[in-house]
């Protein structure tokens, strides 16, 4: 499979997320520059973590409008593979490719720590690879990353099994207290209707190799790159 | 025109204002001075610490670039480089901290990437008075958030430091901050202005108002007026240093550049002066082509505007286009504002009128240098000759008071605030001994460790400054890795008098002893003097921050305990020293005595067996004793132990109880090995004549610490954990709810 990471100004997990496809998972991945507009034939676009255009603004906010976002729509709406990571998360959504929104932390503060997950959906092919409350221990770095929807939006994306990461204690509940940056419904990551485009805060790249202290990012990567 | 109090505002004595005379020829007009005053300045020209800076060694193997360059550079093999500096952003951090401390990390940034390294890590040494106080809880908060918000968004790790606490930085916080970066081989820029008529370019932030006279400011005491100093102090951009990192860098990498230099202190006038001043040539530049984001700036303040986020590039001519290519690619200005001239002059346009012509060497070179009056240290007083000092009944109650003194207790609420794993690099986490960053593509890692103990400094500035050295070289080899080289910081009162002056010279014969003990060349580092408020100097504060490689990933050491039944062997010997401990200030209120004494090649013989066991694979685990001594040590293996192990200790020795648990004798590591492995680590203690014995093993629920068979203290783990974790936040609650 090829992989496209794409680069704004003030993306910093690029590189890492490159590091992750290509090195560690043995895969074709190259970087696609946001001014472009050509995908040059990946078959998954991912929108690293980082802070595009400062988070000046709004996190996420001015990267929706980098000329490439017009192809990555298309290709999403083609049905093609993208994963937002942190600040790529946040830019799907201000695409609008997901719902809702990201607030400031609950403790108004920067976390970077890793948390446990609860995988709710392994009917994804993000995560066929795991199973169904199975509990990931990934790290997260942001400031915004306080999920919010609307009672609607979010009653309709739980209705469709639609959340597919939520932060969890060690033995998989989505207790008050794993919920560190106070998301609604302890949501940790979330996939569109379709199905082919997710967004999540935690960072799988750097929950990829056992020697910086867990890999348990690789499921993700894994299932993107196996038959669904 | 230019009187004393003109001169006294750029703090210029009437000696060096005659100097500069006689260096141009002429009275210098108000602009010139204003150069000179910066360039002169202590921040800029160290001119009263160049005369002991010159014993510290500097030579070394793999020693690419020692002090003089922006930062040091050490070979690390296989086509490897680092590069690495330290600085002090204290002034700005206490006017402002959030921005001051922001700054701080954008500036030595600048300093690694514009020797053409990718910074790969940072790592902060901070100091604040009490948090009792909600005036020193608002400058933490604002200087940790100002860290985490430049670091977090640039995407460089701040990947660990050292944060401590005492009433003497209550008006005179220290902020310093480290960076390491990772270049090729033969890939090095340095600040050169080579080749007459090659083109100077402006790259970067426009120049404001801010920042003016940051330098000058930082070289004279605070007093009762510092608020109005607030807009000394700079304001920093993050997005756009991550755009001039990556600009810089392909510029670098594409070999279409001369030389580069930061305009960090002293702004433009000091890059302006300092490339030409190392190639021996002269510079004109035009400031009505200098991009600025303000009207009506005059040419005093754009020359010494210390507005961040700018650089000064020279460029062959016929390159200058793709110069400007790749800067346009990153949504930044590139701007020619001049060339490089014969003559060795410095020549500034305004308005088509020279405001500055002076001789580069005068500016950069000629500053005097000043050996000031010394006034010797008052020899320490050994604490019991002060005041008798009473073992307390409940020693666990003391434990646990030491656990929740917020310069030992957890720091967590301070890390999580930065991102300490961006780049897929920091195998050890912040809170061990030292920072791991494995090298992707090698076996090797790198290590780093930030160290000093100010209180050790106050009572004895030669001793404190050696343990400074040998505790961050031995944090290194806790986790298994060999310094290869050191910077410093080192943070002073006022060198006017006597007495800092004697501190700042016993001190530096202390680091350059130490720094041959143990072979390891200074590269660089950096003099904070006039660290005064309201007449009062801060205890003198030598920080290190001590370089190491790991040869192999896979024998990393942390501190936590492993597995239960391991041994636990102590390396050194207790001599229950307590003077200067903070089991003292914690228990008694004191802050006195004689600091714990320090041989070198002891030390290094220590350190020596924990790397011998460490790359032979033998050690489970292994911390260094420091604060609080042995209990201290063996609670904090126990609370990084994944499996929250605790540990039944019993130890000899004719110490009185609290001097045995709380001494801060230096020289000792407590490792944990299998049970098996014991013969083998005490025939490597033996043969470097080191003592070593089995002191207990891992295990059980406690951390229990008996001698000879009569438990002292025996408290759960989760108990002490919850002292320890929770001290700091406790004092941050109720603004968080």
């Amino acid at each position: 499979m090829k992989f496209g990471v794409v680069v704004f100004p003030g993306s910093n997990c690029d590189a890492d997320t490159l590091h992750a496809f290509r090195v560690v998972m043995g895969q074709t991945a190259r970087f696609l520059w946001h001014k472009d507009h050509d995908l040059r034939s990946v078959d998954c676009v991912v929108l690293p973590g980082g802070f595009s255009y400062g988070d000046y603004l709004r996190s996420g906010a001015i990267a929706r409008f980098s000329p490439l976002m017009r192809e990555v729509r298309e290709f999403a709406d083609r049905g093609g593979l993208v994963l937002g990571i942190c600040n790529g998360f946040q830019v799907l959504l201000e695409l609008g490719l997901l719902p809702g929104a990201m607030l400031r932390n609950k403790n108004l503060k920067f976390l970077c720590r890793y948390v446990t997950l609860r995988l709710e959906n392994e009917r994804t092919r993000f995560t066929h690879q795991g199973r169904k409350g199975q509990v990931l221990r990934i790290p997260i770095a942001h400031f915004d990353g306080n999920y919010y929807a609307p009672p609607e939006t979010l009653r309709e994306i739980e209705d469709h099994g639609r959340v597919v990461f939520r932060y969890a204690d060690a033995e998989g509940r989505p207790t008050e207290e794993a919920n560190v940056n106070g998301s609604l419904h302890n949501i940790a990551g979330l996939i569109n209707a379709r199905g082919n485009v997710l967004g999540m805060m935690p960072h799988p790249e750097r929950a990829a190799e056992p020697l910086l202290g867990s890999a348990d990012g690789r499921m993700i990567f894994e299932s993107m790159i196996s038959k669904f | 025109m230019i009187d004393l109090k003109i001169l006294a505002n750029h703090n210029l004595t009437p000696g060096e204002y005659d100097l500069i005379v006689s260096l141009i020829g002429r009275d210098p007009n108000l602009t010139e001075l204003g150069v000179f005053s910066a360039m002169w300045s202590e921040h800029c020209s160290y001119k009263s610490s160049k005369f002991y800076l010159k014993q510290l060694p500097t030579k070394g193997q793999g020693v690419v670039q020692g002090p003089g360059e922006n930062a040091g550079i050490i070979d690390i093999g296989d086509g490897q480089l680092i590069v690495f500096k330290i600085e002090s952003h204290n002034h700005p951090s206490y006017i402002e901290p959030f921005q001051g401390a922001a700054t701080g990390v954008g500036g030595i940034l600048r300093d690694i990437f514009t020797m053409g390294a990718r910074p790969i890590a940072l790592l902060d040494s901070l100091r604040f008075g009490p948090l009792d106080s909600p005036k020193n809880r608002s400058i933490m908060e604002g200087v940790v958030s100002g860290i985490s918000s430049y670091g977090n968004s640039i995407g460089v790790p701040t990947v660990g430091g050292e944060v401590y606490f005492g009433e003497n930085y209550a008006l005179n916080p220290l902020v310093n901050v480290f960076c390491l970066g990772l270049a090729e081989k033969d890939k090095i820029f340095y600040a050169k202005a080579e080749g007459i008529g090659n083109a100077v370019l402006y790259v970067g932030s426009k120049t404001g108002r801010d920042g003016i006279h940051g330098a000058t400011m930082a070289s004279a005491e605070f007093g009762k007026e510092t608020e109005h100093k607030r807009p000394n102090v700079q304001v920093g951009d993050p997005f756009k240093e991550k755009l001039l990192v990556e600009a810089c860098l392909e510029v670098m990498d594409k070999g279409v550049i001369v030389g580069i230099q930061d305009m960090g202190a002293a702004g433009l006038t000091c890059s302006a002066a300092e490339m030409p001043a190392k190639s021996g040539t002269g510079i004109e530049i035009d400031l009505d082509l200098v991009p600025q984001r303000e009207e009506g700036m005059t040419p005093y303040e754009i020359l010494l505007s210390e507005s961040q986020e700018r650089m000064l590039i020279v460029a062959r001519p016929d390159k200058v286009g793709e110069v400007r290519e790749i800067f346009a690619k990153w949504d930044l200005d590139a701007v020619e504002i001049g060339r490089v001239i014969e003559g060795g002059r410095m020549k500034v346009r305004f308005h088509g009128e020279i405001v500055v012509d002076v001789p580069v060497s005068a500016v950069v070179d000629l500053c005097p240098v000043y050996k000031r009056p010394v006034a010797p240290p008052a020899p320490p007083r050994a604490a019991s000759d002060v005041a008798p000092i009473p073992v307390p009944d409940d020693l666990g109650a003391v434990f646990g008071r030491l656990l929740a003194s917020p310069t030992i207790a957890n720091k967590e609420w301070v890390f999580r605030q930065y991102d300490h794993m961006v780049q897929t690099n920091t195998m050890v986490l912040p809170g061990a001994d030292a920072a791991v960053l494995r090298l992707k593509g090698s076996r090797k890692a790198l290590a780093v460790s930030l160290d000093g103990n100010s209180l050790y400094a106050q009572l004895d500035p030669r001793t404190g400054a050696k343990i400074a050295v040998a505790e961050a070289c031995r944090n290194l080899a806790c986790v298994g890795a060999r310094p290869v080289g050191v910077t410093n910081c080192l943070n002073f009162g006022n060198p006017e008098k006597p007495e800092v002056m004697g501190q700042f010279k016993e001190a530096v014969a202390g680091l350059s002893e130490a720094c041959l003990a143990f072979e390891i060349p200074v590269t660089g580092g950096n003099v904070s003097f006039y660290n005064d408020t309201e007449g009062a100097s801060i205890y003198p504060t030598p920080v290190l921050g001590v370089v190491g490689l790991v040869k192999d990933i896979d024998r990393v050491v942390t501190p936590g305990f492993k597995r239960e039944d391991d041994a636990v062997v102590l390396l050194g010997a207790c001599t229950g020293e307590l003077g200067g401990s903070e089991y003292l200030k914690i228990a008694h209120g004191r802050e006195d005595g004689i600091p714990p004494a320090i041989d070198l090649a002891k030390e290094r013989a220590v350190q020596e067996t924990c790397l011998e066991a460490a790359e032979s694979g033998l050690l489970a685990s292994a911390h260094d004793l420091s604060e609080g001594g042995l209990a201290v040590a063996a609670a904090e293996s126990a609370f990084a132990s994944p499996g929250r192990f605790g540990c039944r200790l019993d130890l000899d020795g004719g110490l009185r109880p609290d001097a045995l648990l709380f001494g801060e004798a230096q020289s000792r590591i407590l490792v944990t090995v299998g049970p098996a492995a014991v013969p083998a680590l005490l025939a490597i203690a033996a043969r470097r004549g080191v003592p070593a014995a089995v002191v207990g093993e891992v295990g059980g629920a406690a951390i229990r610490i008996a001698q000879k068979g009569a438990v002292l203290i025996d408290v759960p783990v989760d108990t002490a954990r919850a002292a320890w974790m929770d001290a700091i936040p406790a004092y941050f609650k109720i603004r968080e709810r």
